[in-house]
């Protein structure tokens, strides 16, 4: 009876091959969906591992290299963590500008947005990097009565311009969800505030921002997962030898003995295992925040409690 | 109509939303203990007089009186949105729809307004467990809003509002959003106000019962202008325009 309901394969009528597909069919149909899945995965990772061997990949070599190249782990965490931290703050002042009646705090962060949004990220990188330095010698020279500090000042390290590029760019995108997640709070709420006599600034803290914050969090998880993978295009500001993030390193050790391939491989399973890492926390952060009004409740107002 | 010893004080009072003229013209004084209830069909410009009382809406044109300090519309200049928040702090709102703060529990909902305005925690919190045994909810200061009833929330949300001592209360439809049976529980804490605190308030409602019982006066909307004022007795007696006795009729 149920064999029926299996689809028969092509041909027509069922003869014997049939009846053999619809048994394979019926017997499939009892393992879990997720063990098929994972049976896939493997198949993948076999097919992956016998190519290795065929290609005469250096494992030995890779195996060599995994510890230097990890020693980069730290300044791509420094880096996304930097980043994604400078994103936040601005992304909450280009929100509220964003949303604000004042033609300066709007008109500011409005040509944020546009800008940051609308050129490439590695220019903005090459911008803060080779730019601004630029900048300060021309200062200097024409003006001297501009400080030499000033200058000095305008060199940046290349972690620091990067993660000052990252930062920038992804809070023009991470305004947007900023303010659609304060937009997000019912007009009912601010009222409430503005009738017990709250000042902007307090409306903001105590009451919209906390409730916006539920809305934005998650999304937020998916920016500093995807900046995470953007931290590599830091490498290309040729950090120095000490201070360079995975991708940096891989691309040294990798054409110094002519195994790009291999690095390339080791440095693309980093990020992988990271940004995996990285979801889990992001889902368990979404379902907390999603639980409710109650539990982001006492988390939310203040630490008063 | 005007007399030394008002408490809200509005004078030709105007508010216009592009080409609609909500309120046209209107005068209406608020005196120490008094009870006021707004009443008139809906688009009639009560809830709009309300909001424009602690200029959650701009008067057009007009001014409002509330504790010495008068204030028309117009552009919101630092100075001007500093006086507004002076005088917010002396009226007390209570929307229809509640308004708590999710996130935040009972207590702190009630907290939040002071310790904003005045900074004092300890006595505040005090002071909002005593506010909420008054309004019959000391067992829920430490729940959320969205565990309460809508009738428990409106008294929280009273609660919420006499927190910042307020020279008087504004009251915006506070028991439509309610289920009928939770209506009676707000209604008796809005009157306990009345006749224990004699806090003087503003009442945009349909609730003829409690206009008839605890009002000093009636004030009646059509059209944005008021058509008709007077005590319960001479409004539900012998009311002289056509239109209240229709509208009387109809709700009644």
């Amino acid at each position: 009876m149920s064999a029926r309901t299996v689809p028969e394969s092509r041909g027509g009528t069922p003869g014997r091959r049939g009846d053999r597909l619809d048994r394979l069919a019926l017997a499939s149909a009892r393992i879990p969906f997720r063990l098929k899945t994972a049976a896939v995965w493997l198949a993948i990772f076999a097919v992956v591992a016998a190519f290795f061997a065929i290609a005469a990949f250096d494992t030995g070599w890779m195996a060599d290299q995994l510890s230097y190249i990890a020693g980069g782990l730290r300044y791509t965490l420094y880096i996304a963590l930097g980043g994604i931290t400078l994103a936040v703050v601005l992304a909450v002042l280009g929100a509220l500008g964003r949303i604000s009646s004042n033609p300066i705090a709007y008109g500011i962060s409005g040509f944020y947005v546009s800008f940051f949004r609308g050129t490439p990220l590695i220019v903005q990188m090459f911008l803060i990097y080779l730019a601004l330095p630029q900048i300060g010698v021309n200062l200097s020279s024409r003006y001297p009565a501009v400080p030499q500090s000033v200058s000095d000042a305008l060199v940046l390290d290349a972690a620091v311009a990067g993660t000052l590029a990252l930062g920038l760019n992804y809070g023009a995108y991470m305004t947007e969800i900023f303010r659609a997640g304060i937009q997000s709070v019912s007009g009912g709420q601010g009222e409430a505030a503005d009738a017990l006599g709250m000042t902007y600034g307090q409306k903001m803290r105590k009451v919209v921002l906390p409730q916006a914050f539920r809305v934005i969090i998650p999304p937020t998880g998916n920016e500093f997962i995807a900046m995470l993978k953007d931290t590599a295009l830091v490498s290309f500001l040729g950090v120095t030898i000490a201070s360079a993030e995975i991708f940096r390193r891989a691309q040294l050790v990798g054409k110094a003995d002519f195994k790009n391939l291999e690095a390339l491989i080791v440095v693309a399973g980093m990020y992988w295992a990271l940004t995996a890492l990285f979801t889990v926390f992001q889902r368990r952060l979404e379902a907390r925040v999603s639980r409710g009004h109650v539990r982001m409740g006492s988390a939310g107002s203040g630490g008063r409690r | 109509m005007s007399s030394p010893e008002a408490v809200v004080r509005v004078e030709g009072l105007h508010k216009r939303f592009g080409p609609l003229e909500v309120l046209k013209g209107i005068d209406l004084d608020l005196h120490q203990g008094e009870v006021v209830v707004i009443f008139g069909r809906s688009g009639s410009g009560k809830s709009t007089l309300l909001r424009c009382v602690n200029f959650l809406e701009d008067p057009t044109e007009g001014t409002v009186e509330i504790a010495g300090v008068r204030l028309g519309g117009g552009h919101r200049t630092r100075r001007k949105r500093e006086q507004i928040r002076q005088l917010r702090l002396h009226v007390g709102m209570v929307f229809q729809q509640f308004n708590l703060f999710p996130h935040m529990t009972v207590l702190e909902n009630v907290v939040v307004g002071p310790v904003c305005a005045r900074g004092d925690e300890s006595v505040t919190r005090t002071r909002a467990r005593e506010l909420l045994d008054q309004v019959g909810l000391a067992d829920k200061a430490d729940e959320h809003p969205i565990r309460l009833s809508g009738g428990q929330q409106q008294r929280v949300a009273i609660a919420r509002a006499l927190a910042m001592q307020p020279d008087v209360m504004l009251f915006d439809e506070p028991t439509s959003a309610l289920d009928p049976e939770l209506t009676g529980e707000v209604l008796a804490v809005m009157k306990s106000l009345a006749t224990d605190l004699h806090m003087p308030m503003m009442v945009v409602t349909h609730e003829m019962g409690f206009a008839r019982e605890v009002a000093d006066r009636m004030v009646f909307f059509h059209e944005g202008v008021i058509l008709e004022e007077g005590p319960p007795q001479q409004m539900f007696g012998s009311t002289r325009s056509a239109e209240t006795r229709t509208f009387l009729d109809a709700v009644l």
